[in-house]
């Protein structure tokens, strides 16, 4: 009797501490579209059970920003468009963010765990004097979050008593929000005065017609067994087949094989497909780091003792220059 | 030009090859005993700013850690491979010390040693956490090159390329200014016996993490728990290419 009524007391005290929670999300998007690993991090801002805000800081921001309003569970979309936005440069975004703040007083700000995330989250932090939580899992309460550490190896529970928590999200770890449906207000903002510390020069992206690999369903990835950059066509004609990005180890960029925003692991993208097949991959502990989360793996490697075949669902020992080949015309004909 | 000083922070971890394990009562990994080292992305943000101070555009390259005593073995490693001195910012055994530590005795390490340009590991392999270069550029207001894989100096700026999500892009910052090494940046050398045995007369100068600003209180970042994840379910070998399509095909992956 006693337990329940403090039980029903205890309740009665999250529900008060959910509803004065509030979140602004940092948008991640290139001047035309949304980043989907924002949707990732909206859904995980929609656990705290609080209000959601988004910014959108930009060269170009009202296409991305009635994008973001139409999104599930976004209740106010922030603009900031300014020249100074451009190459979206964490020295300036900073200064906005916590100005944003400063009017709002959030008890969240988060950000994908996207090289754009990492980069502008801490700094965000350290200007609020706080400490920041990288790469969530899982948000158990308002100041209780999972992260894995020990490139994957192990699962850690922190609590973060920081007036605000700041946290970059995985977005392989919370579904994305729905694009529809949702019925966000927008509100201009004033940017800062520029800094002036830093300048964008230029970027050299990596063209495909393939999904994006952190989002993809199905990936296929190569190792140091392709034995160049060539043979990974074999790769991209069965990926073509499947509709799969493509991934690889860390042995094959360094080899030269693949530019490096293919990589995989504790030091590239972590993915989570539905499907992940890894040809020619050993299967180090960096490269696991990446894909262990994937639904289904598949391995094909000629070592039997390879240690990728300890996390496969499907193991086949055998040349991949012959069952990739293989496998492409058999996915031809049906 | 000549005169800029490089601060390089590292720090000493668990040997990246060595399989963790979760210490008895789940408090935290087992390290006792342990193989440890120079974190990996560390050795490339020390290699960097030997190359800078080799080619002339740098003229000293300090080199300088937050850690327990053992860290003074990480530090001699460093000086092995090219640092000429040593700082350490000493904490007690099991002191606990993120990044926002770290960041603040680094910060106060920039106020009395007066470097042009920090660099670090983009992340240590150990709590992956990719904050303390962000985090240590806000605290000094200095701008922030991270996951640089190309850094060239200028008269009062340095031109860095990052690794991004699509690409690679290019930033130009002005000094004094932080970056962190990504993996492609170079190939760090190895400390030669020679070496090892020269890094034994290098200055190695200790300073109590305290005299830093860094809080011996309890940090506002507690773990509660740390577990191994669930171990997947073992797998099967298939025959052929056919089998395994079939099987594919019957789970719904394809």
């Amino acid at each position: 009797m006693l337990r329940a009524a403090a039980a029903q007391r205890l309740r009665r005290a999250v529900s008060v501490l959910r509803r004065s929670q509030s979140t602004l999300v940092v948008a991640e998007h290139d001047n035309e579209s949304l980043t989907p690993i924002t949707l990732n991090a909206i859904t995980a801002a929609k656990r705290l059970g609080g209000e959601v805000s988004c910014l959108v800081a930009g060269t170009s921001c009202d296409k991305v920003a009635s994008e973001l309003s139409k999104v599930q569970g976004v209740a106010k979309v922030l603009v900031a468009q300014h020249d100074v936005y451009k190459g979206f440069l964490a020295e300036e975004l900073t200064p906005l963010i916590v100005e944003t703040h400063k009017k709002f007083n959030y008890t969240h700000i988060c950000a994908g765990a996207s090289a754009f995330g990492k980069n502008l989250i801490p700094r965000v932090a350290g200007k609020l004097d706080v400490a920041p939580v990288s790469d969530i899992i899982e948000i158990k309460s308002p100041d209780t979050f999972v992260r894995t550490i020990y490139a994957g190896n192990i699962i850690c529970t922190v609590q973060c008593d920081e007036a605000v928590k700041v946290f970059t999200v995985r977005g392989t770890s919370f579904e994305a929000a729905p694009v529809s449906g949702g019925s966000a207000s927008v509100e201009k903002l004033t940017p800062p005065p520029p800094v002036g510390i830093s300048e964008w020069i230029e970027q050299k992206l990596t063209k495909s017609d393939r999904p994006e690999l952190t989002s993809a369903k199905v990936v296929v990835s190569g190792g140091r067994g392709l034995k160049s950059g060539e043979n990974f066509k074999l790769l991209y004609d069965l990926a073509d087949q499947l509709h799969a990005a493509v991934g690889a180890s860390r042995a094959a960029v360094d080899a030269g094989f693949v530019p490096n925003d293919m990589q995989v692991g504790q030091t590239g993208k972590i993915v989570a497909p539905e499907l992940y097949i890894a040809v020619g991959i050993s299967g180090a502990i960096q490269h696991l780091a990446g894909m262990k989360d994937s639904k289904t793996i598949v391995a094909i490697n000629k070592d039997p003792e390879a240690p990728i075949f300890q996390v496969a669902d499907y193991g086949l020992v055998a040349d991949l220059f012959q069952a990739v080949p293989e496998m492409t015309e058999l996915l031809k004909k049906k | 030009m000549a005169a800029l000083r490089v601060l390089v922070g590292v720090k000493r971890v668990i040997d990246f090859a060595v399989k963790v394990r979760v210490a008895p009562g789940g408090a935290g990994v087992q390290s006792q005993g342990v193989k440890h080292g120079l974190n990996p992305f560390c050795e490339i943000a020390l290699e960097e700013a030997v190359r800078l101070r080799e080619a002339g555009a740098a003229q000293e390259v300090i080199v300088v850690s937050l850690g327990t005593k053992a860290s003074q073995e990480t530090l001699r490693t460093a000086l092995a491979m090219g640092a000429d001195r040593a700082v350490l910012a000493e904490v007690a055994e099991g002191v606990t010390a993120g990044p926002k530590e770290v960041a603040t005795a680094l910060a106060g390490l920039v106020g009395r040693l007066q470097p042009q340009l920090v660099i670090l590991g983009k992340q240590a392999i150990d709590d992956d956490c990719n904050q303390t270069g962000q985090l240590l550029a806000a605290m000094l207001d200095w701008p922030q090159g991270t996951f640089a894989s190309r850094v060239e100096l200028d008269s009062g700026s340095v031109r860095v390329q990052r690794e991004v999500d699509g690409g690679l892009e290019t930033l130009r910052l002005r000094l004094p200014a932080v970056l962190t090494a990504d993996l492609r940046l170079n190939e760090p050398r190895y400390a030669t016996l020679p070496n090892i045995m020269k890094a034994k007369k290098k200055p190695l100068e200790v300073i109590p993490a305290a005299d830093l600003g860094v809080p011996g209180g309890s940090p506002r970042l507690k773990v509660l728990q740390v577990q191994e994840p669930p171990p997947r379910a073992g797998g099967e070998k298939v025959e052929n290419v056919q089998d395994l399509l079939g099987k594919l095909r019957q789970s719904g992956r394809i």
